[in-house]
């Protein structure tokens, strides 16, 4: 590699850090993505302009096909479908990765590792590893995007034996990496390829729904360890310093979603939760203890005569497509001089962040949107906890009954309010089917119905 | 390895030769892996760029680990739609797939990987600067 593309890669690297450090507030974030396109428009270019590429028209072709359908994709998709986009946009990086994996197999001559047949074993063992990082990611991503669209089911699917099996392919996998870097057969690699894809696809499907945000997170992490991965076998530094930014952030965000769940991330890949406890007794929930049902001339009523409302979204909401209604009455409450905040738990909805975005969304400044450790000592100089849509990230069982799958777990202190409006399409149980003792609360009035229909039922009977 | 699709045959005896055959051809397999890698090693003592790689590799990953801890967790969702979009950088390896004159099937792979590379660049930063664009503070 020459002088020039060496330096413009290290120039594009420090782009791509800008761009995330552009995110540390959102003022400079708009500036960090435009670093981040700068750095990338850099890099294809260098990467154009360098020797060995001697047809731009091909790659600029491609370029072209793929930044078209990119682009129309990411203008027209509704913000409710941001998870899942998000999943299939990773598993498109994983379909990448293992055919450049290939392509640098099939032409080891354009990346100066050798020669057909007497490929580099250290580029062997990398490629291996990109190819097979790439291929998990890639079905990996899809069954997520199912699962997320609802193309699949939600639910866990869990079989005996399905960890040794998950191990034994993980182990097959080695091996296979090792045999390849013997005999550089076309033929173990695509057995490798095969192992990995399959993989993938076991990976995911024991992870229940509510985990999806650990998940999305994960694939994201591993889309960049598998650009690492081909940067270690191109013997490119750019590849590797963008796959390790990627990696590492990845990494980052599904360590707290877990630790917004009290949960190892072990446990989360091991999967099926909430699929045996949710079978217990999720009919009966409500069992003989009165719960107290409102109607939303009652919830307009308690509102208007508070002096400060926190409202506590969840999945629900971004499900019923509320948060357009839900801004609107906060506008109602903010004009009779009653202050309205958002509290926002981490893994609120499917995806990092989820929550913060609908809101944005729906115009809300994100000044009032403040995250679990900086509005819950609040709770208990409020009026009203407006809950729509969430349930086990309000459930007070996880601090007070050990028993509870979810204890540990940081939660809202919602019942510390004065009064706790929640609404919620019935009293079953949540992801975790767990039960839920707020409902039962003296100050907990239940309304029931839909999310966005009961905001809009509440705006009117505020009017 | 073939040996998983073959049925099995009832003889025991017939079996146990089967697989002690099969075991055979496999450590044979292993060692001539071995030998291979062992055989790269001590030619090519040639391990100048892994180190090089793996120094960048580790620093990059406390840079982005400093980095990513900075970010607010208001913003996690753009966060994930600009390292989606930055980890497609790996078009640089599909473009120089792609570029030689005669690459055959190379080529091609490198092409596919560009076009999907670039629904991902173009689909990435759009979505991230939409998602950004709806961010407002109070009042403005």
């Amino acid at each position: 590699m020459d002088t020039f593309t060496s330096l413009s890669y290290l120039v594009s690297a420090v782009c791509f850090i800008m761009a995330l450090r552009g995110l540390s507030s959102p003022e400079t974030a708009r500036q960090g993505v435009v670093f981040g396109m700068a750095g990338m428009a850099l890099a294809i270019v260098t990467t154009l302009m360098s020797d060995t590429v001697e047809g731009i028209m091909l790659p600029l072709f491609g370029i072209a096909i793929g930044g078209v359908i990119g682009a129309t994709i990411a203008k027209k998709i509704d913000m409710r479908d941001l998870p899942q986009l998000m999943a299939g946009f990773h598993s498109l990086v994983g379909l990448a990765a293992v055919f450049v994996a290939m392509a640098a197999f099939f032409n080891p001559e354009a990346y100066g590792i050798g020669t057909v047949g007497n490929i580099k074993v250290g580029s062997l063992i990398e490629m291996g590893l990109g190819a097979a990082i790439g291929a998990i990611t890639f079905t990996g991503s899809i069954i997520a995007f199912g699962k997320l669209q609802g193309m699949i089911s939600g639910k866990p699917v869990v079989f005996n034996g399905q960890h040794k099996l998950n191990a034994a392919l993980g182990a097959a996998m080695l091996l296979l990496i090792f045999i390849f870097c013997g005999t550089q057969s076309t033929f173990v690699l695509l057995l490798l390829i095969a192992v990995a894809l399959a993989l993938g696809i076991l990976l995911i499907i024991p992870i229940g729904g509510a985990d999806m945000p650990v998940i999305v997170s994960m694939l994201n992490s591993y889309s960049g360890w598998a650009a690492a991965g081909i940067g270690f076998t191109l013997e490119n530094t750019l590849l590797i310093i963008t796959g390790a930014l990627v990696g590492a952030s990845g990494a980052i965000l599904s360590y707290i979603m877990c630790k917004g769940m009290n949960r190892s991330f072990m446990n989360v890949i091991l999967g099926g939760f909430g699929s045996d406890e949710a079978g217990a007794n999720p009919a009966d929930a409500a069992g003989d203890r009165p719960v107290k049902i409102g109607s939303a001339d009652d919830a307009g009523f308690i509102m208007k005569n508070a002096s400060s409302v926190i409202i506590i979204p969840g999945y629900g909401m971004a499900v019923a497509q509320a948060q357009h209604a839900v801004r609107e009455m906060a506008d109602i409450l903010k004009a009779e001089g009653i202050t309205v905040r958002y509290a926002i738990h981490p893994v609120a909805g499917r995806m990092p962040g989820h929550m913060n975005v609908l809101l944005a969304e729906a115009n809300v400044p994100y000044d009032e949107v403040l995250e679990l450790e900086d509005i819950n000592r609040d709770f208990s100089q409020t009026d009203v906890a407006f809950v729509i849509g969430a349930n086990d990230i309000t459930n007070p069982a996880a601090k007070t009954d050990p028993q509870s799958p979810i204890f540990g777990m940081p939660v809202l202190d919602v019942e510390k309010a004065k009064t706790v409006l929640f609404v919620k399409r019935s009293l079953g149980t949540g992801y975790a089917g767990v039960d839920n003792p707020l409902f039962f609360n003296e100050n907990t009035m239940m309304l029931l119905g839909d999310a966005k229909q009961m905001a809009e039922n509440i705006i009117k009977a505020m009017e | 390895m073939s040996s998983d699709t073959t049925p099995l045959p009832q003889d025991p005896a017939t079996l146990a030769e089967q697989i002690q055959e099969q075991s055979n051809k496999l450590s044979e397999l292993l060692q001539a892996s071995t030998d291979a890698i062992a055989n790269s090693m001590s030619a090519g003592g040639d391990h100048g760029f892994f180190m090089t790689g793996l120094t960048i590799f580790v620093l990059a990953c406390f840079v982005g680990y400093y980095v990513v801890w900075k970010v607010t967790p208001a913003l996690h969702s753009p966060l994930m739609g600009i390292t989606n979009a930055i980890s497609s950088v790996i078009i640089v390896g599909a473009i120089l797939a792609a570029g030689p004159q005669d690459g055959g099937m190379a080529k091609l792979l490198g092409f596919l990987a560009i076009t999907l590379a670039s629904v991902n660049i173009f689909g990435g930063f759009i979505i991230t600067r939409r998602m950004l664009s709806m961010f407002k503070k109070k009042d403005a």
